[in-house]
């Protein structure tokens, strides 16, 4: 069974999220803030990590880093999950090493699940 | 009707007053009060200098008058900087709440997903009914906020474009797909002449919103019985052309002029309830200048129009050349 990591400080989206998550099998570990969840990943190490990137203490780029930094976690897939679009940031956050960039507005919760399914499997 | 537009034209503090500058503000009046100091200084220079001869009087007055002129050739420029000023908050404005709006927007789209797809329980036909209304309206709000973000970034030239090489002639059949249940619906029936095989170098996804927006408003545009809309792409020269013709309503004359401006929804268009922001051809036309192309159309008020793009030929060896080196570096960072 797949665990999924999701760092988001918007309660309300994480609330709808988790929920298909759960229903769909997975099993959801919650972080609010950048710091809290690289504490989670190394704690829990999970099968996939749901970043956003505006994010408290720590943002996501800084956040993203880091996991790549770090040899237990570097092969751990990334879903930059976000609305922040600015020029450049997509690029960065692929160059970093995020597997895919999501822009939260223009995606369906379902699409969502789907490429989450079709990283995890 | 022409003394109106006559005075318009004479109006020149017009855009000044959109922006808040009085009289002594705006660079058009002030212009125009900097000439009449100048003729009147001329005139004046004239007649003292064939009047009286005494020359310390003369460069007296040229030098008072020199003054005069540069207090208001600061003002002017001064009023300058506080339009550009102006209008940078504007954009800053319209980026920093079209950005918070996206968080609350996309919490309501996908909590109306999670209710929509039945995951929390069954939901009746007459509440169906009312929660695809809600999510139609936040579909609809995603969409205008994502329109003023792209119009922001063609502003400002930050509209982040990422080029490759594609095919043209397949973006328009898979966007003709797409759309293909919208034209049957509105009795329009869409036709492709496609002999030829075009690439391009450009943004795929950004030419291929710009396809869609002009199939998309020729079929909105269409007359009420329905009608055909012809796309077709050709080479001409160095640039590839596509066209989008349809025999719908047209565009009146009167407004030609603002079919690319912003906000533009005409008379005719707002009369026959068509759903849209208004920004879509300003943000079509952005992107394909942005790609070293140009847009325009024909129109004929009752017969039809004729929107249509052109792409530069690419230049084979340079775009693949420029495409690896772009995977090199993205393979670099990633090690």
């Amino acid at each position: 069974m797949g665990k999924i990591l999701f760092v988001e400080d918007e309660p309300s989206l994480q609330k709808a999220i988790s929920e298909v998550l759960t229903q769909e099998g997975y099993q959801v570990i919650e972080a609010r803030d950048g710091e809290e969840g690289l504490k989670q990943a190394k704690k829990e190490k999970p099968n996939l990590i749901l970043l956003d990137l505006i994010l408290p203490k720590k943002d996501g780029f800084e956040v993203l880093k880091e996991l790549k930094a770090d040899d237990e976690l570097k092969d751990i897939p990334v879903i930059v999950l976000t609305n922040l679009e600015g020029i450049g940031d997509v690029e960065k956050a692929l160059s970093l090493g995020a597997t895919t960039y999501l822009v939260k507005a223009n995606y369906d919760l379902e699409d969502v699940v789907k490429k989450i399914k079709e990283l995890v499997g | 009707m022409k003394i109106n537009s006559l005075l318009k034209e004479l109006d020149f503090m017009a855009e000044c007053r959109k922006y808040g500058l009085g009289f002594w503000q705006c660079p058009n009046s002030l212009f125009l009060v900097m000439g009449l100091i100048i003729i009147f200084a001329m005139l004046l220079t004239y007649y003292v200098g064939i009047h009286l001869v005494d020359p310390e009087v003369v460069i007296a007055m040229v030098s008072i008058v020199t003054m005069i002129l540069l207090v208001i050739g600061h003002s002017v420029v001064s009023s300058f900087s506080r339009i550009v000023e102006a209008n940078r908050m504007k954009s800053e404005f319209v980026s920093i709440v079209s950005h918070q709006l996206r968080t609350p927007l996309s919490a309501l789209k996908w909590s109306l997903d999670l209710l929509r797809s039945e995951r929390l329980g069954k939901v009746s036909v007459k509440q169906k009914e009312y929660l695809d209304i809600i999510n139609d309206s936040g579909v609809k709000m995603i969409r205008l906020v994502n329109d003023l973000l792209n119009v922001n970034r063609i502003e400002e030239g930050r509209f982040a474009m990422q080029p490759k090489l594609f095919s043209l002639t397949e973006a328009i059949q898979s966007t003709i797909d797409e759309l293909k249940v919208m034209a049957k619906a509105q009795n329009v029936n869409l036709f492709f002449e496609n002999s030829n095989h075009y690439e391009v170098y450009a943004d795929p996804d950004k030419i291929k919103m710009v396809i869609q927006n002009l199939i998309d408003n020729a079929i909105k545009y269409s007359k009420k019985e329905g009608g055909d809309v012809r796309i077709s792409v050709e080479k001409q020269k160095e640039m590839i052309r596509v066209s989008v013709k349809d025999n719908g309503i047209g565009i009146p004359d009167l407004v030609k002029k603002q079919v690319f401006g912003k906000f533009f929804r005409g008379d005719n268009l707002i009369k026959q309830k068509v759903e849209g922001t208004g920004l879509g051809l300003f943000i079509a036309k952005g992107i394909i200048k942005l790609s070293g192309g140009d847009m325009g159309f024909e129109s004929v008020e009752g017969l039809g129009s004729n929107f249509w793009f052109t792409l530069p030929v690419p230049d084979l060896s340079k775009a693949k050349q420029t495409e690896a080196d772009n995977k090199l570096v993205i393979n670099n960072q990633n090690k």
